[in-house]
């Protein structure tokens, strides 16, 4: 049947337009199609490799920082305890010496008061005695005869020395 | 869910299929009167409807684009002639308009030869112009006729052309750029071949020197099946169920697997590993040999009866209208039609399906034989 053998002209006709668009397109087309996609593909995946070093790098960063952050934390904490304790030890220091200082004066007055004291206690001794003495002397000076008017004497003496005891 | 409402439709179709001759006779019975005096001068006016002529007239090659008839005149693309009378002639190159219009028994006159084309049923040269000599013998030109099939080959290259060189070209000037919607589909087509049939047949390192040929095969084929399928000008024409062109394609691939052959691949053909009576015979390298012809003459076969005998189906169902038509009258016809139409669709639908396959099973194909030339190997046994 002529539908199974093959007709010549249209053999040529298509071993010629064929082999032309092949040709074209084999110098053209696929080659150009072929490269951009493979030379994007290899863009991307570097791309993606360097975006993956990048993030890892970033991650280094990161846990420096955090690093860097938990130090800097711990030494201000130390710092902060430190200063606590100066303060405490500074507020110590003062009371213990205002303590010394407070017991310094009051033994210093204490000792002040107990040489007035004695002080005093020396006048009043000095004055009894010269009161005494004045009283003794008096009483020896007079001779008296009536007991009554002896004590009542001295009775009179007494009264009349009182503003100097009392002094 | 999309499948169960094909099969159903499916069964409807088949089952209205083969009730058919029943409701005919039943119709017949019931009303006979106003179609059969109105049809009965028409087949007595009327020629028969010849299906052959019909079928194998859409289905093959002319020498004119015929889209449509309008008030019974042909309404075509007239295609150039050109022809080379054999013993010495002359090149006649003219219009196909003039042999093509001829009535029966009349000759076109170009340049003192005679021509004119053989009926579609004839039994020598059927539908092919013929050169009558003077003592009334027929005999063929040289025909290199710019013919329906030529035409639709370059559609299909053009189209190519013009579908893949501007996408190389974007990618030419802008290789790292955003890809656009047009460019993401040519890469979608062209690496579904590259990744999808040549690279697991090729070894890598060939498939840059053999993609080229094959992705042209591919979509040569692929487009050529599509066009094939769209049943108006410019389309139509039966490009890959037409022998001349699946020759030539299977003859470049015979080319490119023993031409750029490997020594182990010539090896394996001249001097096998067989016992070596087989191959001093030399039984063995002709068997071999035979094969290679054989790969490439099955791959020339297998596209171009797949895709004819689709296009042979549809035009039978088209055929099917007019001979029932003409058997049980006008009315049977238009029923007739209903079915057709629903059978075509799914004949249509089903050749879409043939077209992608046949494109991918002639390259598979092709990249498997240049693959199994380039087959270094692993070590020596």
């Amino acid at each position: 049947m002529d539908l199974f053998l093959p007709e010549s002209g249209l053999v040529i006709w298509m071993l010629i337009a064929f082999v032309i668009v092949f040709l074209i397109l084999a110098k053209a087309g696929w080659p150009k199609i072929m490269g951009a996609v493979e030379k994007r593909n290899a863009h991307i995946s570097d791309s993606l490799l360097a975006a993956e070093e990048a993030n890892n790098a970033l991650a280094g960063i990161e846990q420096k920082r955090q690093e860097t952050m938990a130090a800097a934390q711990a030494e201000q904490i130390k710092i902060l305890k430190e200063s606590q304790d100066l303060k405490t030890q500074l507020i110590e220091e003062a009371k213990t010496q205002a303590r010394q200082e407070a017991e310094k004066i009051v033994a210093d007055a204490r000792l002040k008061i107990e040489k007035e004291q004695a002080e005093a206690m020396a006048n009043i001794k000095n004055e009894v005695i010269a009161l005494s003495v004045d009283i003794a002397e008096k009483l020896l000076q007079r001779e008296l005869s009536d007991k009554e008017s002896q004590s009542a004497y001295i009775e009179q003496l007494l009264n009349n020395n009182q503003p100097r005891i009392e002094a | 869910m999309k499948t169960i409402i094909c099969h159903i439709t499916l069964v409807i179709i088949v089952a209205a299929a083969l009730l058919m001759p029943c409701w005919v006779q039943a119709q017949d019975s019931i009303v006979p009167t106003p179609t059969e005096e109105r049809q009965a001068p028409a087949p007595e006016e009327k020629e028969k409807f010849d299906a052959k002529s019909f079928i194998f007239g859409h289905t093959g090659d002319s020498y004119c684009f015929h889209i449509t008839e309008i008030h019974e005149k042909p309404v075509c693309v007239w295609l150039p002639v050109i022809v080379k009378c054999k013993d010495g002639g002359n090149w006649h190159i003219f219009s196909s308009k003039h042999i093509c219009e001829l009535k029966e028994g009349e000759t076109f006159n170009h340049k003192g030869a005679n021509f004119f084309i053989e009926p579609i049923n004839a039994d020598k040269y059927p539908g092919k112009l013929v050169e009558v000599k003077a003592d009334g013998s027929i005999s063929r030109p040289f025909d290199i006729s710019f013919t329906k099939n030529a035409f639709g080959i370059f559609l299909v290259c053009a189209f190519l052309l013009a579908f893949f060189l501007p996408a190389a070209r974007k990618y030419e000037k802008n290789p790292m750029g955003k890809p656009t919607k047009y460019q993401g589909l040519i890469e979608w087509l062209t690496y579904m071949v590259l990744d999808g049939i040549i690279r697991p047949n090729i070894p890598e390192k060939k498939v840059k020197k053999f993609a080229p040929y094959l992705l042209t095969v591919f979509f040569f084929i692929f487009f050529a099946n599509l066009f094939g399928l769209i049943p108006f000008f410019p389309f139509g024409a039966n490009v890959t169920g037409n022998l001349s062109i699946t020759i030539v394609l299977a003859l470049l691939t015979y080319f490119f697997v023993n031409l750029f052959g490997n020594r182990h691949y010539w090896k394996d053909i001249l001097w096998p590993d067989v016992p070596i009576f087989l191959k001093a015979l030399p039984l063995m390298p002709i068997i071999e040999l035979i094969s290679t012809i054989t790969k490439p003459f099955a791959l020339m076969v297998r596209l171009f009866a797949n895709i004819l005998a689709g296009h042979i189906v549809i035009m039978v169902l088209m055929a099917l209208i007019f001979i029932i038509g003409g058997m049980y009258g006008a009315g049977m016809g238009g029923v007739m039609s209903i079915v057709s139409i629903f059978m075509t669709i799914f004949m249509t639908a089903l050749e879409l399906l043939v077209a992608y396959i046949q494109a991918y099973v002639f390259t598979i194909l092709s990249s498997l034989f240049i693959g199994m030339a380039q087959h270094e190997p692993d070590h020596k046994s």
